[in-house]
């Protein structure tokens, strides 16, 4: 069975240097899709992404996250739309920085491809009837 | 061959009017010819859909007993203006609370503004009044806190003095920090450019010299049916050109008035522009009649035909300098991209094409109906013979 989930990971900063991500893949033929990263060496890092693979790899692939330190959290906070405010201008569409915000160009209506979302929240606070909403 | 309101209005009546988009009629004198056109439609809907600031609506409460001559008012805690009649209000769209943190936390994000309220009143939800007066002879009470509703009030008029501008600037951001502006947030050093117009679905690109437009036209406004009551305030029909007579500046604006208690929330939205204030994004549609050849063809204008200048808002916009750096058509701003000094830009709107066009068909589809009937204006839009030049403030110190 194969298993997708997007967590977040807390690296210590002793781990910060250390090719993590790459045994994930290699080791536990994971795949990858980082949503947001801040790694900095020297500094606690900070990674945000979509783990895929079968299930079996992925438990065994956050055991090995686990036992170097890896702080492992479900992304907790989501950005949702609320499709009774939005008016479809478009204005969000250059501020999101992922592409989960488009304009269909045949309708002009505003699409949302939640798969895509970070969770970084640019949209909200520009969207001018604030139809993008935080969850939790 | 020619053709009057009376004439149309007849059809109309009878269910027999052929009326069709501003989209629609672009593929029809393509492929008719503006003659074949010109006699076959009878008239060509419009819209548009996005923040119009000088917005507001006039109240009418009624008298209290005792009564009040309301010297300072709140509408859920916002200003309105009592400066009219005892209890004749008028509330803004851009009205903001006395104790909003305005921009004291850059950039502040004015969630709750006087576009909020129309929307809310609109809407048939309560809203708090709070009222003071000084207390006269004739008008005795001081204070006056109470619910109200939209639908136990005399008057509650939609009065807009400007709306629909002809055209508009493009905004870019040509500074190393990202600004905040009433076009919305605009990143640094070119990182998008952001528009605001239905081009060739909005009113005045249909009608560019006025021709059809004035005092007394009938439309669709905010869901309902509304007027033309007067040209709109910063009015210029003097700006640049092109060939086909399309505006190259903002240009025409509209004055407009309905009956709020006809119209809805959906086409009357309280919108937050981050950094910048509150307003309110209305909804706004024309019937051009199709009187001769002429207005059909000036109704089969293209998105790639009608341009905005594109403006810096980090410095030429603030600093009021003409400069530009550029123009751009409404084809590809609308298709997400266009080149400012050589960098491809990324383009968002800030008015809603898809409800533009949602207005341009309600609209269409009342007139066929025989619901809608044309007002035929009794003083058109001043155009192009005017003397009118929208004029800069003329500065004078007082000292």
């Amino acid at each position: 069975m194969k298993v997708s989930r997007r967590i977040v990971l807390h690296f210590p900063k002793q781990l910060v240097d250390q090719p993590i991500i790459y045994a994930l893949v290699n080791d536990y033929n994971l795949v990858f899709n980082i949503l947001k990263a801040s790694v900095t060496p020297g500094e606690e890092g900070l990674l945000v992404f979509e783990l895929t693979g079968k299930k079996s790899d992925y438990e065994a692939g956050i055991d090995y996250l686990k036992s170097l330190g890896v702080k492992i959290e479900p992304l907790s906070r989501s950005v949702k739309r609320n499709d009774l405010k939005c008016t479809h201008c478009g204005v969000c569409v250059t501020v999101c920085p992922t592409g989960a915000l488009s304009v269909d160009r045949k309708t002009m209506i505003v699409q949302f491809d939640s798969a895509k979302c970070t969770a970084c929240e640019l949209c909200v606070k520009a969207c001018p009837p604030r139809a993008m909403e935080v969850h939790f | 061959m020619a053709k009057s309101y009376a004439e149309i209005n007849a059809k109309i009546k009878k269910g027999a009017a052929v009326v069709v988009t501003a989209e629609e009629i672009i593929d029809i004198v393509e492929q008719e010819g503006t003659r074949k056109a010109a006699e076959q439609i009878d008239v060509v809907t419009t819209g548009t859909f996005g923040p119009m600031c000088s917005s507001g609506v006039l109240l009418n409460i009624g008298h209290s007993t005792p009564k009040i001559n309301i010297h300072q008012a709140w509408l859920n805690d916002i200003p309105v203006s009592a400066s009219l009649a005892a209890v004749d209000l008028y509330l803004g769209a851009t009205a903001l609370p006395e104790h909003d943190p305005l921009n004291t936390h850059y950039p502040g994000e004015f969630l709750y503004g006087g576009g909020h309220v129309i929307e809310d009143l609109v809407g048939g939800k309560d809203i708090q009044l709070k009222a003071i007066g000084y207390g006269t002879d004739c008008y005795p009470r001081k204070r006056l806190e109470t619910w109200i509703n939209i639908k136990d009030l005399n008057e509650t008029t939609l009065l807009n003095p400007r709306n629909a501008y002809q055209n508009y600037n493009v905004a870019v951001n040509l500074s190393a920090k990202t600004i905040h502006t009433y076009m919305g947030v605009l990143k640094s050093n070119l990182g998008n450019a952001i528009y605001c117009s239905a081009g060739q679905l909005s009113p005045l690109f249909n009608d560019p010299f006025y021709r059809t437009i004035g005092v007394g036209s009938r439309i669709f406004l905010g869901g309902g049916v509304g007027y033309v009551c007067w040209h709109g305030t910063q009015h210029d029909p003097n700006v640049p050109r092109g060939e086909n007579g399309v505006v190259k500046a903002g240009a025409g604006t509209l004055a407009v008035i309905g009956d709020l208690k006809q119209m809805s929330p959906e086409w009357l939205v309280g919108v937050s522009m981050l950094g910048y204030g509150a307003s309110l994004t209305v909804g706004l549609g024309i019937p051009i009649p199709i009187l001769n050849e002429q207005i059909v063809r000036f109704t089969a204008v293209r998105d790639e035909e009608i341009w905005a200048p594109i403006v810096d808002y980090s410095d030429a916009y603030p600093n009021n300098r003409s400069k530009i750096l550029g123009e751009a058509d409404y084809k590809s701003l609308r298709q997400g991209n266009i080149t400012i000094r050589g960098e491809k830009v990324p383009t968002s709107s800030l008015s809603s094409y898809s409800k533009a066009r949602e207005i341009a068909k309600t609209l269409k589809k009342w007139i066929k109906k025989g619901e809608f009937l044309l007002g035929a204006p009794s003083q058109l839009v001043p155009s192009v013979e005017s003397e009118i030049r929208f004029k800069p403030l003329k500065y004078r110190p007082l000292q």
